[in-house]
């Protein structure tokens, strides 16, 4: 293939993986989860370090680390399972009333594709997110940061084994996450 | 908003004859301006633990009520607690969480602070001074007391305060179970990395009460009752305990602490919890037997949730935390969790701990989610002029709790509900608005030390 059709295949990829995540960021804001949860591979790490302000050139110690500390989130499938059936209780008073959400998800980069974008079997991606939260009347939450995911190719369509969720907040100003990044 | 002073703290605004407290205090912009002098600028606060200042010249910048302070090890070892704001002109010296220094920088106009708090840089010293600056006057403001508890750190700005362990009194004994490692050794505990902290929208009382001993708040959790986040699969996390053991309610009324507490009994063992982790369930299960070996019959009870007054709650047992309550205005609260396994756990028991504590408490605990979710509105529908002529009832169990209660010839120190029948009570809650109220009331120590008058007479 001439450089020209690598810099196609790589514009359709691309294309495909920002569609996917656009349709992914509808399932949770119309609160179809099992469609959502279905998008998730079995052996997914959903990840969200908590950040601290550490002096400029000791970045190593901002995020608080996978597995091992404490973090906003750092589970599998399993538990997200059991927060989607919590929220499906119909008496998880967090979200009861349910908030009304909106994902935005822009600056879709593809990062890598491997083993080629020709023929990708993974993706790596990066993104930006801002979740909108408003709920019962006036409460409202705005949260912006960057997500970076591991997709998989998975028949025709991806799924989702790895999400690493950077929340641009140090001390959270929200009072709960009961929603889904 | 003017009807705060009406009949004082004690009875008026919090009686504990009629078992009544009013929403004035919980909402009242008065009332949150003079607790911050009188609770916070008097007792004793959690600041954070020993180990996250190992070695020398370490910080973590921690908050004691509204204040920002630093804690620090010194040059020579020293735990030290300081205001976090220059003498000059106020700016914080330390907007780092953590780390290590040798000097506490201003950089509004470069005043330089030692960690032992000395002044030890002022720009223009000689020209713009004159050499004449008294640089010992203007060190970092220190608190009054500082104290290392079993690994913990405490202090109070108040030089009058009892000593910490005077201060807890009693509820020494029932705390030891939160620092200590599960099988009984003195102090075994250490800090997971990563404070959490996130903002409540209601004022730091809604969290101090629930956390006192509020076992009234079944349905705010049923829903995660159903799906099962605990470590033992579905329904809840302590059926095993629940079902032999006498569970109580502890409270210290002198000293304003209290707990609850499941007291096992001497011959039954215990099921084992965690059945979901063999590994888990093994070593919780040699600790159990090698803490009443070592404990004879305080090996038997089970420090569930408390609060040491006012603003440190902790839970325990597992997920095991330690929660502070910093009060940002009356309508706010800010908490910071931090989270302990036992140190010489092993490694995979720290793991299944900590995805436990994760799924379990803070903003994104599938449990305390639904805690927030009440304090908040419970406080937002409070604050209206209507609503705030109405008192909250506190009146659950009143005249039900005992002293030198006593179960199989184990003698409890406190005041104590048994729960075992009567499934609930606000004991507990009364106990630290009484102790609150009298904070708000008393004009010193002398007065608030009111187990040292009872000893005095006691010797004459």
């Amino acid at each position: 293939m001439s450089d020209r059709d690598d810099r196609f295949v790589e514009m359709l990829l691309t294309h495909e993986i920002a569609q996917f995540l656009y349709r992914e960021a509808e399932l949770l804001d119309e609160r179809r989860y099992e469609a959502w949860l279905a998008l998730l591979s079995d052996d997914i790490r959903y990840w969200m370090p908590m950040r601290r302000n550490v002096k400029f050139g000791e970045e190593s110690r901002e995020f608080t680390r996978e597995i091992t500390d404490i973090n906003w989130f750092d589970e599998g499938k399993e538990t997200l399972t059991r927060r989607v059936r919590q929220i499906e209780t119909g008496i998880h008073w967090a979200e009861e009333p349910v908030s009304r959400i909106a994902h935005l998800v822009t600056n879709v980069q593809l990062i890598e594709a491997m083993p080629s974008a020709a023929e990708a079997r993974e993706v790596s991606v990066k993104c930006r997110f801002l979740i909108y939260r408003n709920r019962v009347e006036t409460e409202t939450d705005i949260l912006v940061g960057k997500r970076e995911d591991l997709l998989r190719r998975d028949g025709d369509d991806w799924k989702i084994a790895r999400r690493k969720i950077i929340l641009d907040q140090n001390v959270l100003l929200s009072k709960n996450l009961t929603f889904f990044f | 908003m003017a009807t705060a002073h009406v009949g004082g703290y004690r009875p008026g605004l919090v009686d504990l004859k009629t078992g009544q407290i009013s929403r004035e205090i919980f909402v009242n912009e008065d009332i949150y301006a003079e607790e911050q002098e009188r609770v916070f600028a008097r007792a004793w606060l959690y600041v954070g633990h020993e180990s996250q200042v190992p070695n020398p010249g370490d910080f973590f910048v921690s908050g004691m009520g509204e204040e920002s302070v630093i804690l620090t090890r010194d040059r020579a070892g020293q735990v030290r607690v300081f205001l976090n704001s220059c003498r000059h002109r106020g700016m914080k010296v330390c907007r780092y969480d953590e780390g290590n220094t040798t000097v506490f920088t201003c950089p509004y106009h470069g005043w330089s602070y030692g960690t032992d708090g000395r002044l030890v840089g002022v720009p223009y010293f000689r020209e713009a001074y004159h050499s004449q600056l008294d640089r010992l006057q203007w060190g970092l403001v220190e608190v009054a007391q500082t104290c290392v508890h079993k690994g913990t750190v405490w202090a109070t700005w108040d030089k009058d305060a009892p000593p910490f362990l005077e201060y807890l009194g009693d509820f020494a004994r029932y705390l030891d179970q939160m620092f200590d490692s599960w099988d009984g050794s003195d102090g075994g505990t250490e800090i997971l990395g990563g404070v959490q902290k996130w903002l409540v929208p209601s004022n730091w009382k809604f969290p101090a009460e629930n956390f006192s001993g509020d076992s009234y708040h079944n349905i705010s959790h049923r829903s995660v009752d159903m799906v099962g986040a605990g470590p033992s699969g579905s329904g809840r996390r302590d059926m095993p305990e629940l079902n032999l053991a006498r569970k109580l309610h502890i409270a210290i009324p002198d000293r304003g602490h209290q707990t609850t507490a499941y007291l096992l009994p001497r011959e039954v063992e215990v099921p084992a919890g965690y059945q979901h982790s063999p590994v888990v369930s093994d070593y919780f299960k040699k600790c159990e037997e090698a803490r009443r070996q070592q404990r004879g019959d305080w090996g038997r009870l089970i420090t569930l949730v408390g609060e040491v007054f006012p603003s440190m709650a902790f839970l325990a047992r597992q997920p095991r935390t330690i929660a502070v309550w910093h009060p940002r205005g009356p309508h706010q609260t800010e908490v910071w969790r931090w989270f302990l396994v036992d140190k010489n756990a092993p490694q995979d028991v720290k793991n299944f701990l900590r995805d436990y504590y994760i799924r379990y408490s803070g903003p994104a605990g599938m449990t305390e989610q639904d805690d927030m979710e009440n304090w908040g509105y419970a406080h937002k529908a409070s604050r209206g002029t209507i609503a705030r002529r109405y008192s909250y009832s506190y009146e659950q169990g009143m005249g039900t709790e005992v002293d030198n209660y006593e179960w199989e010839g184990f003698s409890l120190p406190g005041s104590v509900t048994d729960l075992t029948q009567a499934k609930s009570s606000e004991h507990n809650l009364r106990n630290l608005y009484r102790r609150w109220a009298e904070f708000m009331e008393a004009s010193d120590w002398d007065e608030l030390a009111s187990w040292r008058r009872a000893q005095r007479a006691a010797a004459e």
